[in-house]
């Protein structure tokens, strides 16, 4: 059942043609590498990239297949499956959360093969939480450095947005023009100007115009269950091949068991599984960019005599200062045809409650976006969160086109209890799987029920009839906090493990608060950034 | 209850499609396979499989399909021989495989306490008494201990029920789902439009 790897051998997926190859540089498990990056996403494959680029030899494991999107995706939500990350967590709390298709990726280019292309920065202010706006902890970087990063990363991925954007300082015209606004996103138009609000056309990560061998989104709806077309610039399209064409090495189908630390207490490389193998990669640098679940439990599970408590844990805070995202959400049934299949999900946004600061009762923010949720995930949505089921679900399905919704991406606040352990279970590789511990802290319950008021108003201001409410959650942050000392965080500003000095986290995990925004380009800039320090460390001498 | 399904896309049917540009080959192979090649039966016992099949015909019903009913229960026990999880378990219930051997064993001894008889020895009025009381958790059966019968309907039983269906052209033709869409996607967005290749909704008057 189980395809072998295909990146090897000198050649990696050309991801642009069906049966393509592109050469790729091997390297062999005893060569020394400067960098060994454990997963390829949002974090990883932008990292893999910009340090090859700047001339480091890099070698990147992916636990996911190498896929060519345009003969490996199927029009299917149930065969695309395959890009989810399936193997088993155990998930507790008062609120527990569902992982799989909802936040977690396995293929080369992680969870951006399957997101839905949302790119939103934080408002500058949301990284300063804690001096600024009084709440929560700040991030250890310059918040204008982030926006600085922001700009790079929509210029690397074209991204499609409107001429000015309605919220926070002025920032550069997007580099390719917005979306046509869908019937979903009408809506969520009608809605704010109802409310008096403002909304935009969501800056997203798919094409409007032809770029390279891609050509512009169909409109086709699949996005979260794979770009058939490559006009989705996720990793696997954009950092990847870049990464390969200066010399990177991607290792698919290879899943990383455990850091190895040497008698001088640093990192000697990593051992890994591929094709039932277990082999060890030397490196001189080593990088967890593996997300917000997997990042700590290789941490964990890399404990031994030295570090007992896994690495990087001196502060204890490994896993700790788990977060999602609320994404809980309001439907109705209209009158017209929506036919809400159509086009990317998620292509209007109403980022209102990330930039007031009155009128609100909790001190994080929301964004709430236009919805289009597919036949079996729409059935998944209705038949739990409505109780219906017999001929009552047949029938309620059947108003399917004529449906519309908004769901927000919320702001949820880091608490030490919300945290990432080892469970004593252990998956096929033998090692042992993550349990997950979550509830929701009373700032979180105000900020949903605040939204949910407020997106019900704007639904029936719109037209919307029968109208009803989910709790979801979306993303995942936190477990692996960067920090201004090594008391309270798990990395510094750049990443660098406070620890181990050549242990690196690169992902949604360093992030000490998530904000109301889709985390992938926050994760981009960051990885971005953190490729630029490493650079100027190298050239002083000090990696 | 209503036992009337109300076809509001009577001239529908994607797979009219299937020659069209909204069909890549990859998407055809995955639809004919899921069309013609119906796994057998591994996983469930055959007294375990009868509860099963029993539970997704009240379900999920489809007298309008006396002959060719979607099938449910032999993917979900594909994907329970195959054992392919979600990408998580909560805490409170016991691993995927012996969540649902207790479950449907406890759906069963639910009918014999409550009805005096198995499952599928009821009529389906009581057979959906029997599965809305396990929605409301008002369970009298010993046969949950362990299992939390709210937690298994919700997240196991009707999750992958309607998983199954609505993976089914049948289920996107009737809710006037576009279905696949590649490379060919659509070109009238807007709302009250529809590009030539969509359903056309027949509103019926009551």
């Amino acid at each position: 059942m189980s395809e072998p790897p295909r990146a090897r051998d000198g050649r990696a997926p050309d991801v642009f043609h069906r049966g393509g190859w592109i050469p790729m540089r091997c390297r062999r498990d005893e060569d020394e590498v400067d960098f060994a990056i454990i997963g390829t996403g949002a974090g990883g494959g932008t990292l893999a990239c910009r340090l090859a680029e700047a001339g480091f030899s890099v070698v990147a494991f992916d636990a996911g297949p190498f896929w060519r999107p345009l003969e490996d995706f199927a029009s299917d939500e149930k065969e695309q499956e395959k890009l989810f990350w399936l193997g088993e967590r155990i998930t507790g709390g008062d609120n527990p959360v569902q992982f799989g298709s909802n936040n977690s990726g396995q293929s080369v280019g992680g969870s951006t093969v399957h997101f839905q292309m949302v790119s939103l920065r934080f408002r500058p202010e949301r990284f300063k939480a804690r001096s600024q706006l009084g709440y929560a902890v700040d991030w250890p970087v310059d918040p204008a450095e982030m926006w600085h990063y922001y700009a790079l990363v929509e210029d690397a991925l074209k991204i499609a947005g409107p001429v000015n954007y309605p919220w926070g300082p002025p920032r550069p015209r997007y580099p390719y023009r917005q979306h046509e606004l869908n019937a979903a996103g009408q809506v969520l138009a009608r809605g704010c100007e109802a409310l008096g609000v403002k909304w935009a056309m969501t800056p997203i990560a798919t094409l409007s115009a032809p770029r390279g061998e891609a050509h512009p989104c169909v409109y086709r709806g699949f996005c979260k269950f794979g770009c058939s077309t490559n006009a989705k610039q996720s990793a696997l399209v954009t950092w990847i091949p870049r990464a390969i064409k200066a010399g990177a090495e991607i290792r698919d189908l290879a899943m990383v068991g455990r850091i190895e630390i040497g008698d001088d207490g640093k990192a000697t490389g990593l051992v890994y599984n591929r094709e039932g193998q277990w082999r060890r990669q030397r490196a001189k640098n080593v990088v967890v960019a593996g997300y917000a679940i997997e990042t700590p439990r290789l941490l964990l599970n890399s404990e031994c005599s030295r570090f007992p408590n896994g690495l990087a844990n001196s502060s204890g805070l490994v896993g700790r200062n788990f977060m999602v995202q609320s994404n809980h959400g309001v439907y109705g049934t209209f009158e017209e045809e929506i036919r809400w299949y159509r086009a990317p999900p998620s292509l209007a946004v109403c980022e209102h409650w990330n930039y007031a600061d009155h009128g609100k009762d909790f001190p994080g923010g929301y964004a709430f976006m236009s919805q289009g949720p597919l036949a079996v995930e729409w059935a998944q949505t209705v038949a739990p969160g409505r109780g219906l089921w017999g001929m009552e679900l047949r029938n309620e399905m059947t108003k399917y086109n004529h449906q519309a919704g908004l769901k927000i991406v919320g702001e949820v606040l880091p608490q030490e209890k919300n945290r990432v352990e080892l469970a004593d279970e252990t998956d096929e590789f033998g090692l042992r799987i993550p349990r997950v511990t979550f509830a929701y802290g009373e700032e979180d319950k105000k900020l949903y029920e605040h939204a949910i008021r407020f997106m019900t108003e704007a639904l029936q201001a719109a037209g919307g009839r029968e109208l009803w409410s989910i709790e979801d959650t979306a993303h995942l942050g936190g477990t692996c906090r960067m920090g201004a000392n090594p008391r309270d965080s798990v990395t510094n500003a750049d990443g660098r493990t406070w620890d181990i000095p050549n242990l690196w986290i690169c992902d949604g995990s360093l992030m000490p608060t998530v904000a109301g925004v889709n985390p992938s380009l926050t994760i981009q800039a960051l990885a971005y950034r953190i490729a630029d320090r490493i650079k100027t460390l190298a050239g002083r001498g000090e990696l | 209850m209503s036992e009337r399904f109300r076809n509001r896309f009577p001239g529908y049917n994607v797979l009219d499609k299937w020659d069209s540009p909204s069909w890549n080959e990859q998407t055809r192979e995955v639809v004919r396979k899921r069309l013609t090649e119906i796994p057998e039966r591994r996983f469930f016992t055959e007294s375990e499989w009868e509860i099963l099949n029993a539970a997704c015909d009240r379900l999920i019903p489809q007298p309008d399909r006396p002959n060719d009913p979607v099938p449910i229960a032999p993917f979900i026990d594909e994907k329970l021989f195959e054992n392919r999880g979600n990408g998580y378990r909560y805490a409170t219930m016991p691993p995927m495989r012996e969540a649902w051997r207790q479950g449907l064993r406890a759906i069963d001894e639910e009918a014999h306490a409550k009805w005096g008889a198995g499952l599928c020895a009821l009529p389906d009025n009581q057979k959906d008494a029997v599965l809305r009381a396990i929605q409301h958790g008002d369970v009298v059966s010993q046969a949950w201990q362990g299992l939390p019968p709210k937690q298994f309907f919700k997240t196991a039983l009707l999750h992958e029920a309607v998983t199954v269906y609505y993976a089914h052209p049948a289920a996107w033709s009737e809710i006037g789902f576009g279905g696949p869409a590649s490379p060919r996607g659509y070109v009238r967005v807007q709302v009250n439009r529809r590009d030539p290749w969509e359903a056309v909704e027949q509103y019926e008057h009551e």
